[in-house]
């Protein structure tokens, strides 16, 4: 068995290591009967008998790389907090919606409990007086688990007053989101959390750890970051490092969706896997569909540049990925094959920053709309040669100086590593001009002739369907 | 039925419990508000404001950053397409078109009967399993025209009742924290650090 | 000179004291110092650099939003992108302003914030002082390549009475929604919707109905925001202007006059420091309208036929000849002076001259019988800027936001930014209730008690002993006297020694005039006094200087029967009043605007007025016809300019010795007065309060900020705001008496009888009524028995 109907698009061919995923096989893995039959809350049981102080070095040694897409070490970030201001609060981020990336549902849905285990180990080891579980609106499956899972955890004592008999008590609240993707940023997560609109505030002064939720101290993770705390304190410090690479160590859960054979969502070995494996590799994606040919990827998520296949020999692994001009982000590649109409997928890309867009700051707001709206206008054949340089001053606008990408021989470029300089408040500004910025610099051919009206291709296909992909 | 009834407004007091703000619990009780009446009504914004301290342009300032939050009526259904990346890959324009069609109304419209609104969504978590869309926000994978017509049908039958629960309602369990066992919400006034924590953190 | 070679030894003056709070940076290559913590906008401006902006503005919460102000620093780790309003400076930061980089980023904010703004600058109101123009004009790129169509709303509507918006100039700067939320409290407009399409608005049916809009008209960047009163009058180029101080009550809000061919068009709020920040009360600021309106433009004399007008000689002839007539009929003390707190200073030391030197009256009193004894000011002051610092602030008096609105503002902002605790007392909840970290609603007559109990609470004495506490001492209810609110602040200082007073005094010019001479000598009579002097037929002569007790003395019967018994009456004023028409010759003075001169505030301070245009018809100022009067008694007082009674109050007013024309000039804050020695504190005071009897409902009348007074009644853009005079119970009483809310009642008190709508208002207290003073369509006043200690009503189902 390598998929299961309960887990769509799961899927765990292959011996590697699971971490996170390792109850997904079982249809019941969220419940807490099976969770506890198969050695659930023994991790936090082992740090109940450590102290505190000990818990944060296991997790400051483990280098757990944040899964939300900055990949800042969760024990680092832990230990960023003043020391004398209290209450801390711990801010779960559920709010999964960067375009391609989808692994914080499946952990919800399938093993919600391993991620309420992972809450109460990062609030007993960080002191965080009280927890609070935002999951997107969009996810009720994920919401009705995770409810359940809480219902239950509290009745068996695991979360509440006196934890296991101990002196250790948390309410963990779960929080409904209710639709809008610039609240996966961390600080327009606390303010969506206040009750507000869900807009990012500015870093500094606002950086969380020392003034987050209501202005406390306040540590955002995310699902996967914190679904990994429970194996990590089972099975310690060394078994954790002893995958992966010293840098980038454990497992991540990686989507690859596209144009694939076979698209889904694998647990793969953190560091060493490179993109070659998992887009060509049997107990991955096995090849683009149709033998056709790979044009290019986007490796980290909708923000992230875009790859072609030159950087496949490239491991997952975030500096090496950020030197070659783009980034590792939320773990989520798209993958576009020679049927892929380029400037087509990055208006659906550009589209989506733009609408998502929280409008306070000027740059993202009037910036990233006159990017779609001109993107759009040569989308659909009626574009102008000096629309072309019109994107890029826009983008200049948004953000100024060099932009990250990736090297190619073919046209002669040398890589810019991330990252870049942005006139906005946050990273959705720059995201929707990043998939222009790729487009434009690695494929400028086919929008040139969608001015010129050269290009058969029809303006409304963003794809091509399979029946015709094989013919070209 | 506008304001909160009886019932919501227990929950709502439940719910207001749990955060150290009041005003935190604005977008469950606007949820809530929306179970009620499918959509969120002036009276029903004015009655969260009451609830959680704020007032109604503040909470409908809220209210209107989300997509989630309708201001008139929708259909029973609301079927969101997915539109981003993988899924235009992988064919959603061709699919948003034959739902325009096979319901008659453009993307953004209401059938007359009031079963179903159609709508444009961005990135919905399911992108290997592409083209898919959301009904009342449960999912759909690998969507075919024929599927779409199929679930269509199935609704419109009522055969997905148990399933997809109409407009509004989002999930069908709740947290529900038992007051013996509550830690309780923690407000920042409550300075120093938690029990179990030493007070200087050795870090 | 080798003290400093010795190591250790502490620096001596030959050696600068490093400053602890001195940061060393460089703005664009030049060296400067700044202060630790300032941010990086404020740094720059202080070298001399201004950075554009338009969301920053120095009195709100940096939100760094607009990104216009965006430069590059660098503290050590390279030029990064910087946005200077909200970044402190570093120590060695290296700030550019002007890099390329700079430049780069301030051309394309501008260029995106111009992308939906419309170029509709010729017909717009902001036009030639539109920060968005101006700075398009020196950061801008010349020349938009957008050529998208543009955003389109529906054009300007209107979010209150006063204020329209239009939403397709406007750049979500976030000024006015900051101010509505962090400066007012009033969050009635906010953004809603997202991204592209986000849109100030308010809540349907809710209005932004806050006393401070027009504050966001005057801090908005475009023309978004533009308020009823001024739309389309003048174009900026044609505004003339002069600094002046705001006299529509005691805070002395700073603000600049401007007006076109010889009108008041509009008054802005200047930021002085120790007062108002640059803020203004919409009263404050569309009140000029009444200086326009329904004026009494020559002197009037009472004819068989009514008063009539006449000229300004026959009019003081016949002035002072009833004074004289006064006086001969029963000696000097049958004269009375009431008013001057409407004026300025000078207008109030020629009239206390006049009456004390010239007439020799004791009877004068520039106070209505609403606010407290002049002994007030003899206790030791506060300033505005000593109440915001303080660690708690004890309120024992008015509602400061209706009363003295820019007050509430500070106050608001002491306990939101700096933590300040609030104590109050008050007979109902106030602006302020919901921000007091305790909140005493006592029953009039009851707040000797309530304080009482305060100062008994471990709690509250800890907190009162724990830092300055300022008092902020005014009249909480007009149907209760004096007297209980006097012993209580008394009760009070007794019990928190050191606590020092900030009196809420609410009239214009009031502190000014009670301290440059217009309270009563020895033996003198206080307003109420010499009112039941005239309906007694003791006062031969009454003058009314800018008073109209008819409509601001709490007892209206008892003024009413003044007016009737006073033999002879002389009305100087602005407006005819419903008191001016009882007078047998009304002199007609000139308003706000139309004279210069200073005024002194509630905390003592002194500022100027400004004239900016002509006074109406012939009308004058006060000082100039009280020296006309004393003229015609025969003596001459020396003024021949107002200059020369400005120099006269320096002279010769204990207390104002600092006050020169020099000083005044020197300082655009204005000087402190000191209270005069000679104003004499008040003997303690014991009231006691009445047991009720069968009237059950125990009276509360306090102000709202627009009445019926001469201002709001002669501005048409504020008269309709008036709410209009209703009486509040608390809900459970609504029930009792037996009518649905908004039904009409009965009120009897046992001086008169009024029907008028009853409204359920959990905010008053059970077994209490609260009725609005001076309220379009009706007047509580006749229910009100000023010799009583409190009023009790009967409330009945019609």
């Amino acid at each position: 068995m390598s998929s299961y109907p309960w887990a769509a698009g799961y899927i765990d061919d292959g011996d590697r290591p699971k971490i996170v995923t390792s109850r997904f096989h079982l249809e019941d893995g969220y419940t807490l009967e099976r969770y506890q039959a198969t050695g659930g809350y023994d991790g936090l049981r082992r740090a109940l008998a450590k102290s505190p102080a000990e818990v944060h070095d296991e997790v400051r040694g483990a280098t757990i790389l944040g899964r939300g897409g900055a990949g800042f070490p969760a024990g680092t970030k832990w230990g960023l907090m003043p020391a004398d201001k209290y209450p801390r609060y711990l801010v779960v981020n559920g709010d999964e919606s960067e375009p391609g990336t989808y692994k914080d549902r499946l952990l919800m849905e399938r093993d919600p409990h391993q991620l309420i285990e992972g809450c109460l180990i990062a609030a007993y080891a960080a002191g965080l007086a009280q927890v609070f579980l935002y999951i997107r609106g969009e996810m009720p499956l994920a919401h009705e688990r995770v409810g359940q899972a809480l219902n239950e955890a509290y009745a068996a004592g695991y979360v509440g007053t006196n934890i296991l008999g101990t002196d250790f008590s948390v309410d963990i609240v779960l929080h409904w989101g209710a639709g809008a993707y610039v609240v996966g940023e961390e600080t327009a997560l606390i303010e969506s959390l206040e009750g507000k609109r869900g807009e990012p505030r500015l870093k500094p002064p606002f950086f969380p750890a020392a003034i987050g939720l209501y202005g406390q101290p306040t540590i955002v993770n995310n699902v996967e970051t914190l679904s990994n705390l429970p194996w990590l304190l089972v099975n310690g410090m060394e078994a954790y490092t002893a995958i992966g690479t010293q840098t980038s160590p454990g497992t991540r859960m990686v989507a690859v969706s596209g144009h694939v054979n076979r698209p889904g969502v694998y647990e793969i070995v953190n560091g060493t896997t490179t993109f070659r494996d998992l887009l060509y590799g049997d107990e991955f994606c096995q090849g683009i569909r149709n033998g056709n040919e790979l044009k290019a990827f986007v490796p980290g998520g909708g923000s992230a540049p875009w790859f072609t296949p030159e950087q496949l020999d490239l491991p997952f692994e975030g500096r090496l990925v950020g030197a070659a001009g783009s980034m590792l982000g939320s773990g989520a590649i798209m993958v576009m094959d020679h049927t892929t109409d380029i400037p087509a997928a990055a208006l659906t890309l550009t589209h989506f920053y733009a609408a998502e867009s929280c409008g306070q700051c000027t740059p993202c707001r009037e910036g990233g709309t006159w990017l779609e709206r001109v993107l759009s206008r040569i989308v659909d054949g009626n574009g102008t040669p000096a629309d072309l340089d019109q994107l890029l001053e826009i983008g200049e606008s948004i953000c100024p100086g060099a932009f990250p990408h990736a090297s190619s021989s073919a046209l002669g470029l040398e890589a810019t590593p991330f990252p870049y300089k942005m006139t906005t408040i946050c990273f959705v500004g720059p995201s929707a001009y990043a998939p222009v910025h790729s487009a434009l610099t690695l494929f400028r051919s086919e929008f040139e002739a969608k001015i010129t009206r050269r290009n058969s291709i029809p303006v409304t296909a963003v794809h091509a369907t399979p029946e015709t992909a094989g013919a070209h | 039925m506008a304001r909160l009834n009886d019932d919501n407004v227990r929950l709502a007091h439940e719910i207001i419990s749990r955060y150290p703000r009041r005003r935190s619990a604005t977008i469950p009780l606007l949820h809530l508000a929306q179970e009620q009446d499918g959509y969120l009504t002036d009276d029903a914004i004015r009655h969260v404001a009451e609830l959680v301290g704020a007032t109604s342009a503040e909470v409908l300032g809220t209210a209107t950053f989300y997509e989630m939050f309708k201001f008139e009526p929708v259909g029973t259904y609301l079927i969101n397409i997915c539109g981003t990346m993988s899924c235009a890959l992988m064919g959603a324009g061709e699919l948003m078109r034959h739902a325009e069609q096979t319901l008659g109304i453009p993307v953004g419209g209401t059938t007359p009967d009031g079963m179903f609104t159609l709508e444009h969504a961005e990135c919905q978590a399911a992108c290997t399993e592409a083209p898919c869309l959301q009904v009342n926000y449960r999912h759909r994978f690998r969507v075919t025209p024929a599927d779409l017509d199929r679930l269509v049908e199935d609704l419109r039958a009522g055969r997905l009742g148990a399933e997809i629960p109409p407009h509004g309602t989002l999930a069908r369990v709740r947290q529900s924290i038992p007051v013996e066992s509550a830690a309780g919400a923690v407000t920042p006034e409550q300075a120093g650090a938690p029990a179990w924590f030493p007070a200087k953190d050795p870090a | 000179m080798t003290a400093t070679e010795n190591a250790g030894t502490p620096p001596t003056d030959d050696a600068p004291v490093p400053d602890p709070n001195a940061v060393q940076i460089t703005v664009n290559g030049v060296a400067h110092t700044a202060r630790k913590g300032q941010l990086v906008i404020e740094a720059a401006a202080d070298a001399g650099v201004y950075i554009p902006r338009f969301c920053y503005h120095e009195r709100m919460t940096p939100v760094g939003k607009c990104r216009m102000c965006l430069v590059e620093a660098d503290s050590g780790r390279g030029p990064a992108v910087t946005v200077s309003c909200m970044v402190p400076v570093m120590p060695d930061m290296k700030v550019e302003t002007e890099s390329p980089m700079a430049k780069r980023m301030q051309e394309g904010v501008l260029e995106l914030l111009l992308a939906n703004h419309p170029l509709d600058c010729p017909v717009c109101d902001k036009g030639g002082e539109c920060p968005l123009q101006d700075q398009t004009m020196t950061h801008g790129p010349g020349e938009s390549r957008f050529v998208e169509e543009k955003r389109h709303y529906e054009k300007p509507i209107p979010i209150s009475d006063l204020v329209f918006l239009d939403r397709e100039r406007c750049i979500l700067c976030d000024r006015c929604t900051r101010f509505a939320d962090e400066v007012a409290g009033d969050a009635l407009i906010h953004f809603i919707s997202r991204g592209n399409t986000t849109q100030v608005m308010t809540f349907p049916d809710e209005p932004f109905a806050s006393y401070f809009s027009g504050n966001t008209v005057q801090i908005c960047p475009v023309g978004a925001l533009t308020a009823k009163p001024y739309r389309f009058k003048a174009r900026p180029w044609d505004l003339e202007e002069i600094e002046s101080t705001c006299t529509t009550c005691a805070v002395g809000c700073r603000t600049v006059v401007q007006s076109s061919r010889d009108e008041l068009l509009r008054s802005q709020g200047v930021d002085s420091d120790p007062v108002n920040w640059g803020w203004m009360c919409d009263k404050g600021r569309f009140g000029f309208e009444a200086v326009r309106t329904e004026r009494v433009t020559e002197p009037l004399v009472r004819t068989a036929h009514g008063l009539e007008p006449t000229g300004w000689n026959a009019a003081l002839r016949s002035a002072v000849q009833l004074i004289e007539d006064g006086k001969l009929a029963a000696g000097p003390s049958a004269v009375a002076v009431i008013g001057g707190a409407r004026g300025s200073n000078e207008d109030a030391f020629a009239w206390a001259r006049l009456a004390h030197d010239v007439i020799d009256t004791p009877h004068v009193y520039a106070q209505m019988g609403d606010g407290l004894p002049v002994g007030m000011l003899a206790m030791p002051r506060a300033t505005i800027d000593d109440t915001a610092a303080a660690s708690t602030i004890v309120l024992l008096g008015p509602d400061l936001k209706e009363e003295l609105p820019v007050l509430y503002l500070r106050v608001r902002d002491a306990v939101q930014k700096r933590r300040v605790r609030i104590v109050e007392f008050t007979p109902r909840e106030s602006g302020l209730t919901s921000l007091a970290w305790k909140s005493a609603v006592y029953e009039p007559g009851g707040q000797v008690e309530a304080v009482r109990a305060a100062l008994a609470d471990p709690e509250i004495a800890d907190q009162l002993a724990a830092g300055p506490v300022v008092v902020i001492a005014g009249r909480s209810n007009l149907a209760e006297s004096s007297g209980a609110t006097v012993q209580a602040v008394q009760t009070l200082l007794a019990g928190v020694p050191g606590a020092t007073v900030l009196p809420a005094f609410r009239r214009g010019n009031v502190v000014g005039a009670l301290q440059v001479g217009m309270r009563p000598r020895p033996g003198g009579l206080d307003t109420r006094g010499i009112l039941q002097a005239a309906a007694d037929g003791k006062i031969e002569c009454l003058v009314l200087v800018g008073a109209d007790p008819l409509a601001d003395f709490p007892d209206t019967d008892l003024a009413r029967r003044a007016l009737a018994g006073a033999r002879r009456i002389v009305s100087v004023d602005t407006h005819l009043s419903a008191s001016a028409q009882h007078a047998d010759v009304v002199l007609p003075a000139a308003a706000f605007g139309e004279k210069s001169g200073t005024t002194t505030n509630l905390e003592g301070r002194v500022t100027t007025l400004g004239r900016k245009v002509t006074a109406a018809g012939t009308s004058r100022p006060d000082w100039m016809i009280a020296t006309a009067i004393a003229r015609g008694l025969g003596t001459d007082l020396g003024f021949r300019s107002v200059d020369d009674v400005t120099d006269a109050i320096a002279r010769m007013v204990d207390g104002y010795e600092g006050v020169t024309r020099d000083a005044l000039a020197d300082s655009a804050d204005g000087v402190l007065s000191a209270p005069p020695a000679t104003i004499a504190a008040i003997d303690p005071v014991e009231v006691e309060v009445p047991v009720r009897n069968s009237y059950d409902y125990r009276l509360v009348v306090t102000r709202k900020l627009y009445d019926a007074g001469v201002t709001v009644s002669n501005s048409p853009s504020l008269a309709h705001l008036a709410p209009g005079q209703r009486v509040h119970l608390h809900p459970l009483d609504v029930e009792r008496v037996g009518v649905q809310p908004g039904a009409d009642v009965r009120v009897s008190s046992s001086r008169s009888a009024a029907v008028m709508r009853v409204e359920a208002d959990p905010t008053v207290l059970r077994g209490t009524a609260w009725i609005a003073f001076n309220q379009p369509g009706g007047n509580v006043g006749d229910l009100i028995d000023s010799t009583a200690i409190v009023t009790d009503v009967r409330i009945e189902n019609l």
